[in-house]
């Protein structure tokens, strides 16, 4: 487990952000541009077609879009942490739990706040608790690390139950946060302007870590992540560098979970379970661990495969047991079939297609 | 399907990054929005009313409430081939939300979005629940029954459209308590309740009557399946009746693990834990070596005392349970799983819905719904009165206590009281049943 | 002073579960250097295997048997069939395929058995404070550690094994056959797994009951040292213990949490647990 992703020395270490398509001769215009400046406009577009999407559809989907939208940001964390640095961790979950909370308490305890604000407040204690958690962690290495990580997404919400008359136990906490602003009125619903504050926040946090990805730090964190014993005789600072990756991460993680509490209005611990920790790490891997585009790919899994395989198994006229356990059989069967036959996710199984159809255009 | 053009999309979305970052009203400061608008009949049709409902069909909680679902089903489809109501068949939409809030949060908006569901019909789980009260009243939705005993539904001035139906577990737990000053007194008690509102609502009522003479309170929490440090100390503490506030999974654990220390208690079971046909094929195992022969796990239920307020399945009087009895023999899966009493739970909040249904009448509006659910009056299945009237949304308003008998039987030891969830007395009550045929609950 | 004997019996008993499942970890560890999530399924799968061998039968110990035989030709087979294509790929991939086995497993066996809960008794008799099944428990827990720690120093089979497991090419060469050592690793492991099965499931089974012994049997294997059998061992009685004191002494719903202190405390002054031996970095 030391190395998870010998697969991905096949690809040219240039290209580690995810969101920068490759370049091809006609785009050189797109190239010049700083990096940053490319994740920012990639970040714009990502955002507007998002308002598009919420335009044409209605409420539910615009939960669900929101849903993908948090869900990415945390994957995207999680995808830093383990596609860059190459440090396993069950615990994500846990992160998100964090984030979740904080927002509930801040919006019970200081309900004047903005909500940009809260946000920010969230990040800064996901931060701490990265620091604290990376710094617990820095020396684990492969199983270790997964096994520490594991019980933290599975001891975590047992602070709830202790502090019960806070944190509100097992029935968690409830809020009510402000809708559409008056002057959006009757433009956007209360839905639509949640799911936009979502995206907007999810795409700065995505265009930060494109950048971060790209960078110094981002290529310290691989050449820690291909073999760590050279990456410090290479003088990289390797401790150092793995709790930043974990407290980037962590970030991510709770800022995620403060928009999913955001949305949805409600806390418990049972929605922070070692359930959402594995999924979220097997999406990762199932959408393509590469690359930020396989973090979307993971949360469109995550919040779409399960409505699918409900609506499957409906029309299947199945029996009742077979019903309702349908969905869960049919993600571990997608899980296993795209491992096996991409292994490089399914956003390694969209690069290999774009290619084979460049070589067949480009020989024609 | 609304149609704008691209640019104004570009535009809502630039204004929307320009108020994220500008934006000053805090984020707790919420305003109330308009009433909704009552006089509509989604999902209504001439011959059908799609109705839902969210349960735990899978994960860790499912084991314990899979059947609540199951027995209204199979109401609703007995009702279904009796005619329906108001010549309309109902369509029971269930949605699994493995006990997550936020799936439940999804499962709901996909009933009321997609669905178009007419009403939001025994969603199971406190947690879970109180995810969605203040969406379904906000979209006026109708939430009738909720399958929890939280106080939290009976709150007409926010939550005007939720209507309970458990009895409160204050309310129970009182009467649970005088029955125990009154049957048991100078013993040594002991709480053993699950560690949230179950917990904390019925330590309120039971310290009522039992705070002089309770010795032990011990909690446990739903995701740790371990009972024995619990009931080590209940024995430690010298407790002679011990109240069980618990789900049938962890009253069954704490009669096994008493067992194994030789710990003899007296148990009382609230209604939630009181099932003895799930206790009874969860202790299936464990009774080698008892005398008990006939009917398997008696030997750990014998003399054990339930509160409950509806029909139960052991009661061969109970022309109720007879008749659920024979509805799912008929409309029930069919996999030879018993009936038990959570499926009476299920089957009970299905006939009052039916009942209710039925009064609303044939110009069926979500008005008329609740028009009918606050005039109604309520007579059973349940042995208790139950309110749904305007300023009270409580459902059953108190319980009767039963004790069970190895062999089978259950022995009313003392008829339906009711109280309130405050310190008001315990009463008795004049309360009267109309039969499964009597009942106008379908065509 | 009597209570603490209660909760040390009790802690002891729970911690022979979590070490049995430790030990089958520790095993596919030592064969495969992966963690198998897919564990607790095949000691579902086992465990129900013996639900329904016993329904029929009336007899324990034939499902007991069956259990087992269930866990070591599952076992192989998911090696065969399903883990060892994808290995090939890359670890990671390994660990997330064992996951999505997990998920099929547990929701094929809600498939066919639903997700209520079934009674499923102990091997011998539960009553008394420390009673003859938890006795069984450790007792069988100690033998298997001292089987593998056999088989593993003693025996060709598990030199080979490890041959394999350590360095697959120089083993090929020297005529071991490496993908037959990883099956065996698989199957031994699944067989201990469906022991542990056994020891965690009763008193009640459904499709989740060994998701928190998991958890624990993970951080037992994690606490005592993956490279050692009597580590699992160690581990999983010291997590058994923690949990029991602290829940009797200051609350159950600190359980969890004493898991969490006691795989912090130990990993930051042992990164690889108790028994880990001190190992050279090769560069």
């Amino acid at each position: 487990m030391t190395s998870p992703t010998t697969q991905r020395e096949e690809r040219p270490a240039a290209s580690g952000a995810g969101t920068t398509p490759p370049r091809t001769p006609g785009t050189s215009r797109w190239g010049a541009l700083p990096l940053p400046a490319r994740h920012l406009l990639l970040a714009a577009l990502g955002l507007a077609a998002v308002t598009g999407l919420l335009f044409a559809t209605g409420d539910l989907t615009a939960l669900r879009i929101a849903a993908v939208g948090y869900t990415m940001l945390a994957i995207a964390g999680l995808q830093l942490l383990v596609g860059g640095s190459g440090q396993v961790s069950l615990g994500h979950g846990a992160f998100m739990m964090i984030g979740a909370y904080s927002m509930a308490l801040l919006v019970l305890h200081q309900p004047t706040l903005p909500i940009v604000a809260n946000l920010g407040i969230i990040v800064l204690v996901s931060i701490v608790a990265g620091v604290a958690v990376g710094a617990a962690t820095a020396r684990l290495h492969g199983p270790y690390l997964a096994g520490a990580t594991l019980i933290l997404a599975v001891g975590l919400p047992g602070l709830t139950h202790r502090y019960h008359d806070f944190l509100g136990g097992s029935n968690g906490l409830n809020i009510r946060t402000a809708g559409v602003p008056p002057f959006l009125d009757g433009l956007v619903t209360t839905s639509e302007w949640r799911t936009l504050v979502v995206w907007t926040t999810v795409v700065v946090g995505l265009a930060l870590l494109a950048t971060v990805s790209a960078g110094r730090l981002g290529r310290r964190m691989r050449a820690i992540r291909d073999d760590e014993t050279a990456a410090s005789m290479a003088g990289i600072p390797v401790g150092k560098t793995k709790v930043v990756a974990f407290v980037i991460a962590s970030a991510a993680g709770g800022l995620a979970g403060g928009l999913q509490a955001y949305v949805l209005g409600t806390v418990t611990p049972s929605s922070f379970t070692l359930v959402l920790s594995l999924t979220l790490l097997a999406a990762l891997v199932l959408g393509g661990i590469g690359s930020l585009w396989g973090a979307l790919w993971a949360s469109v899994a995550i919040v779409y495969l399960e409505i699918w395989a409900t609506d499957l198994a409906r029309s299947l006229n199945m029996t009742r047991d077979a019903e309702n356990n349908l969905p869960i059989v049919f993600f571990g069967i997608v899980l296993i079939l795209v491992l096996r036959f991409w292994p490089l996710g399914v956003h390694g199984a969209l690069q290999n297609l774009r290619a084979r159809l460049r070589a067949r255009s480009n020989s024609s | 399907m609304r149609t704008r053009s691209g640019t104004r999309a570009l535009l809502a979305s630039g204004l929307a990054l320009v108020m994220l970052a500008t934006a000053c009203t805090g984020a707790g400061e919420v305003t109330d929005g308009a009433d909704a608008d009552l006089d509509i009949a989604p999902g209504v049709t001439d011959d059908s009313v799609v109705i839902g409902s969210h349960q735990p069909l899978t994960g860790p909680a499912a084991p314990g409430y899979l059947a609540v679902s199951q027995g209204a089903a199979a109401v609703f489809d007995y009702v279904n081939a009796q005619g329906g109501v108001n010549g309309r068949e109902i369509d029971y939409r269930v949605e699994d939300d493995a006990y997550d809030p936020s799936q439940t949060i999804d499962v709901t908006r996909q009933l009321v979005i997609e669905d178009e569901i007419f009403a939001m019909v025994g969603g199971l789980g406190t947690p879970t629940h109180s995810g969605v009260l203040d969406y379904l009243n906000e979209e006026g939705v109708p939430d009738v029954f909720p399958s929890s005993g939280a106080l939290a539904w009976n709150n007409t001035e926010e939550h005007p459209l939720t209507y309970g139906w458990q009895t409160d577990y204050t309310k129970e737990a009182k009467i649970q308590g005088e029955y125990i000053a009154e049957n048991f007194p100078d013993q040594n008690v002991g709480y053993l309740y699950q560690n949230d509102d179950i917990g904390e609502d019925s330590q309120a009522g039971l310290d009522q009557y039992l705070s002089d003479a309770v010795v032990a309170r011990e909690h446990y929490e739903s995701e740790v399946p371990d009972l024995s440090s619990q009931i080590a100390e209940m024995e430690n503490s010298g407790a002679e009746v011990v109240v069980c506030s618990c789900i049938p999974t962890f009253t069954a654990l704490a009669m096994l693990e008493a067992a194994r220390i030789g710990y003899e208690p007296q148990w009382v079971v609230s209604s939630i834990g009181g099932d003895t046909a799930t206790l009874q094929a969860l202790l299936a195992e464990f009774t080698e070596g008892s005398d008990a022969e006939d009917v398997p796990a008696d030997a750990f239920l014998d003399e054990m005392l339930i509160t409950s307020y509806m029909p139960r399945v052991e009661d061969e009087e109970d022309d109720w349970g007879q008749f659920f009895i024979a509805i799912y023999d008929e409309y029930g899966d069919g996999d030879g799983a018993a009936l038990t009493n959570t499926h009476i739970f299920g089957m009970t909040q299905a006939v009052m819905f039916a009942q209710v249904l039925k009064s609303a009448g044939e110009d069926l509006t979500r008005q008329a719904l609740i028009d009918a659910l606050e005039t109604q009056e309520w007579q059973g299945p349940g042995y208790t009165p139950f309110s749904s009237s305007e300023g009270d949304h409580g459902g059953h308003q108190g319980v009767y206590v039963v004790q069970y008998e190895a062999g089978g039987n259950i022995e009313m030891v003392q008829e339906a009281r009711v109280t309130d969830r405050e310190g008001g007395p315990i009463e008795e009550t004049d309360f009267e049943r109309l039969s499964p045929e009597e009942l106008p609950f379908h065509d | 002073m009597n209570y603490f004997i209660t909760l040390t019996l009790n802690g002891l008993a729970s911690g022979a579960a979590y070490a049995a499942l430790a030990l089958a970890l520790v095993i596919i560890y030592q064969a495969t250097r992966l963690v198998n999530f897919a564990q607790p399924a095949l000691a579902l799968l086992s465990v129900y295997a013996a639900y329904t061998v016993t329904q029929l039968t009336g007899s324990y110990w034939i499902g007991f048997a069956a259990a087992l035989g269930t866990g070591l030709l599952v076992g192989a087979f998911v090696e065969r069939v399903v883990v060892r294509p994808i290995a090939r790929t890359s670890q990671l991939n390994a660990i997330i395929v064992t996951l999505g086995l997990l998920l099929v497993v547990q929701g094929g066996v809600g498939m066919i058995w639903g997700n209520e809960q079934h009674s499923f008794g102990y091997a011998f008799s539960y009553v008394g404070r420390f009673a003859p099944s938890d006795v069984f428990a450790l007792v069988s827990v100690g033998i298997a550690a001292l089987l593998l720690f056999a088989l593993y120093r003693f025996t060709p089979l598990g030199l080979r094994m490890r041959a394999a497991a350590f360095h697959p090419e120089a083993a090929r060469l020297s005529g071991v056959k490496v993908g037959m050592m990883l099956t065996a690793g698989w199957g031994i492991a699944s067989l201990i797994g469906a022991l542990a099965g056994m020891l965690a499931g009763p008193p009640f089974i459904s499709p989740n009951v060994f998701d928190v012994v998991f958890v624990f049997g993970i951080t037992a294997a994690v606490v005592g040292g993956l490279d050692n059998p009597f580590g699992a061992v160690i581990g999983g009685l010291l997590i058994g213990l923690g949990m029991s004191y602290v829940s009797g002494y200051v609350g159950p719903e600190l359980a969890t949490l004493t898991a969490l202190a006691i795989v912090v405390i130990v990993l930051s002054v042992r990164p690889d647990g108790i028994l880990s031996r001190p190992t050279a970095r090769k560069v």
